[in-house]
């Protein structure tokens, strides 16, 4: 009888226990208390160094061999984790003070480890090591100095975004690689990109988006493709049109204080952006969630798309498909615009061997690192005086890799744009992108939408 | 037989003070093999669970990246809770996705259970219906995702081999809640017809055949004898689905992330990216605090309005 009128309570006491439990593996914490140590400028010893692309690890591998021949007491043990984990194991090593003496940083990332003190400032030992940073190209060093100025990482390599089309389709459309060449844009009717993108496009009877009796709501292959609404960087959806038009996404290159999303000239471009969508030359953006932009190039869904050079090598791969590729077309000014970003090397301030680890990162941006870089053809190395390498390694996948190059000649670039409370922003501004996209918002709802992310980058 | 009551006699009267010193002495030596045995599993809940716990709690009052200190901001987290509108949003979010699935998974798996109660022993079949579940949950996930592709996934095809439109099954706002919670049911539909069959074996076989005798059809013995017999067991299973199904998070990792807009951002996803993303580890433990507040009187309520703890079989 007593166990009897026991038993409920003892089971929903367990049940609560489990419930408690269950939830909690969430509540986080558990972390040590606040925790980076100052390191130590120790001279040898093993250096742990992290990158996320797997692509690249043989190329670094093979410049880790030749500076342990050079620095007989220094040993590099390079681990790679995919993209994605990167940043969560990152920092939870950096908690946990077994953060890696030196890891490939991203130009959106540093800034948050910068401004906590985690990584080092490495204007003292470019002084005193007197390197030239004219052999860097232009653009690389300054993506890495921070909102006060410092250089926190040395740049290893640079991009730019191109068209990728499919070659057969062109032909197909009867559009030559000199008419993608001569492209030019405008937001009021498109130019002649519109056109392309319009012939290109085809529907399941087989008829154009340019001729009479497209049928918009039945598409086989679109002219355009999309990969999601850009966010506030718009890196491959927008920025290369927007840019053309005089608009920058803020006051400064990087690290501004006020933010742009409000004027006519970026509004204007997304209205006609969007407007392929109606026009059924590019898919809404519901049908993007999935397969991404090589994928679907691949399967035929898409006729073109815009991607970066990091992503040359993938679509490289791609079998049974006929591509090449061509200059994102010239905008409102006459010129041609991409967005440039540059991935570097930076050290932890917890280290305890970064006079070892300077002499690493020292390494990966010398001539002789780079070199074996750009003939291995996986990036394009931030020192300029190898720049040739890499572009005839690159051209052996058949691409035409002026597509990206021109951009640096012409100085047609425009800086990833830095800001304080970079993802803060870019989360408001994604789901505001994503719906307008889905036409939810109007262009210029975006106007409010900036005071926001304004009042974000001010609190910051 | 003289000797067979003589035995405890003879045993029993002078020993008594003393059996009852060597009872306490046995349940003392139980006391200590019993927390032998809990302590392994007591102390992982104290380093992983417990103490988790209570850190979270004092972080959600507090301001915190994980590299500075915790500053104290008293209730100023909780205040914002009141204000942001991605977490009202992901509330609800979060409330679709646990209506459908649960709903569908228990009336599911309840039939399914029956069925294979009252219809199969079957072993093998038993391992067939549990089998989703030991695939991983993401791998789940990405299969799906790529079934449901909206320009290459196979169902999509099949949709319109037959004449249909294409769904955006995660890239529609309206859609993408209902597909997780899809993806989901399948997954866990197996493991939870188990419980039930589990549950259904416990039930005595005489109770039907008295109702069979008494001319029942399966249908009103399903109502009559199964339902009520197996409420203990569909308390805890509803329960424990339910906990399980607030906690949606790995299929919103690796399908959505979130989106299309804010669409899947469901709460758990909400304090990943809160905390992880963008290291604002005091708010997200505030919403933590919350999720736990909400799933301890979800539970507490079933528990109580399905009398678990009692059973009509006594």
């Amino acid at each position: 009888m007593t166990s009897h009128t026991h038993q409920p309570r003892r089971r929903f006491r367990r049940t609560a226990a489990s419930v408690i439990a269950v939830a909690v593996t969430v509540t986080l914490a558990g972390c040590a208390q606040a925790g980076t140590a100052e390191g130590a400028w120790g001279e040898a010893g093993e250096l742990s160094y992290w990158m996320w692309d797997s692509n690249q690890m043989p190329v670094y591998q093979q410049c880790a061999d030749d500076f342990e021949l050079l620095h007989p007491d220094i040993t590099i043990a390079i681990e790679q984790y995919g993209y994605d984990d990167y940043w969560n194991k990152l920092m939870t090593s950096f908690v946990a003070n077994s953060a890696p003496d030196v890891f490939v940083d991203h130009s959106s990332k540093y800034g948050d480890y910068a401004e906590r003190g985690l990584i080092e400032n490495l204007d003292p030992l470019i002084n005193a090591a007197d390197i030239d940073t004219t052999r860097f190209v232009d653009g690389t060093l300054e993506l890495w100095q921070g909102r006060d100025g410092n250089q926190y990482g040395m740049p290893k390599d640079w991009d730019t975004v191109a068209i990728f089309y499919n070659e057969d389709m062109t032909t197909d459309a009867g559009i030559s690689a000199a008419d993608l060449a001569a492209m030019t844009w405008n937001p009021t009717d498109g130019g002649s990109y519109e056109q392309v993108i319009a012939s290109l496009t085809v529907d399941t009877n087989g008829v154009r988006g340019n001729e009479a009796g497209f049928d918009k709501t039945s598409v086989e292959t679109f002219g355009l493709g999309l990969d999601d609404s850009g966010g506030g960087y718009g890196q491959l959806s927008w920025s290369m049109l927007a840019a053309t038009t005089g608009w920058t996404s803020m006051d400064e290159p990087t690290w501004g204080s006020t933010l742009n999303y409000d004027d006519e000239r970026f509004q204007d471009t997304i209205a006609w952006w969007r407007g392929l969508i109606e026009k059924g030359y590019m898919p809404p953006l519901a049908q993007t969630v999935g397969a991404s932009l090589s994928t679907q190039l691949q399967a035929g869904s898409y006729a073109m798309v815009t991607d970066g050079a990091w992503n040359i090598n993938t679509f490289d791969k791609l079998q049974g498909v006929n591509l090449n590729t061509a200059a994102t077309p010239a905008g409102v000014d006459g010129e041609r615009a991409s967005m440039f970003n540059s991935l570097a090397d930076s050290i932890s301030v917890s280290s305890t061997k970064k006079a070892a680890a300077w002499e690493w990162v020292q390494y990966l941006a010398s001539t002789d690192c780079q070199q074996v870089v750009a003939e291995a053809g996986v990036v394009f190395p931030s020192i300029s005086s190898v720049g040739d390498d890499a572009e005839a390694a690159f051209a052996e996948t058949g691409f035409d890799i002026d597509a990206f190059t021109t951009h640096i000649d012409d100085e047609t670039t425009v800086l990833f744009p830095l800001s304080g409370a970079a993802v803060e922003i870019n989360a408001v501004m994604t789901n505001a992108m994503d719906r307008v996209l889905s036409f939810g918002l109007d262009p210029s709802d975006l106007t409010e939408v900036n005071e926001r992310v304004n009042g974000l980058l001010n609190d910051y | 037989m003289s000797t067979l009551t003589l035995t405890p006699t003879t045993t029993d009267a002078p020993a008594r003070p003393d059996s009852k010193r060597n009872h306490r002495r046995a349940v003392r030596r139980q006391t200590w093999v019993a927390i032998a045995f809990i302590a392994p599993s007591l102390l992982g809940f104290a380093v992983f669970y417990f103490w988790p716990t209570v850190r979270g709690i004092y972080l959600s009052f507090t301001d915190y990246d994980v590299f500075t200190a915790p500053v104290w901001v008293g209730l100023d987290n909780y205040a914002r809770l009141f204000t942001d509108e991605t977490f009202h949003n992901s509330a609800r979010a979060t409330l679709l996705y646990v209506a459908i699935n649960i709903a569908l998974q228990t009336v599911l798996a309840l039939a399914l259970a029956v069925l294979m109660h009252r219809l199969t022993q079957s072993t093998f079949i038993r391992s067939v219906v549990v089998m989703p579940y030991l695939v991983a949950n993401v791998v789940v996930a990405l299969v799906w995702f790529w079934m449901l592709d909206f320009q290459i996934g196979i169902v999509n095809e099949g949709i319109q081999a037959l004449g249909g439109h294409a769904i955006a099954f995660f890239g529609d706002e309206t859609w993408a809640i209902p597909t997780i919670a899809l993806v989901n049911t399948w997954r866990h539909l197996g493991y939870t017809a188990l419980l039930i069959f589990a549950g259904l074996q416990m039930i005595p076989k005489d109770v039907y055949e008295a109702a069979r005798t008494d001319g029942a059809s399966e249908w009103q013995m399903f109502w009559r004898v199964t339902v009520p017999l197996l409420r203990p067991v569909l308390a805890l299973v509803f329960v424990i689905t339910m906990i399980g199904s607030f906690q949606v998070f790995d299929t919103v990792a690796v399908t959505t992330s979130g989106g299309p807009g804010d669409a899947t951002r469901v709460v758990q996803y909400y304090i990943f990216d809160l905390a992880f993303q963008r290291l604002d580890f005091g708010y997200a433990s505030a919403i933590s605090v919350v999720l736990l507040a909400v799933l301890g009187v979800i539970a507490a309520v079933q528990l109580r309005l399905t009398r678990a703890g009692e059973s009509d079989l006594n």
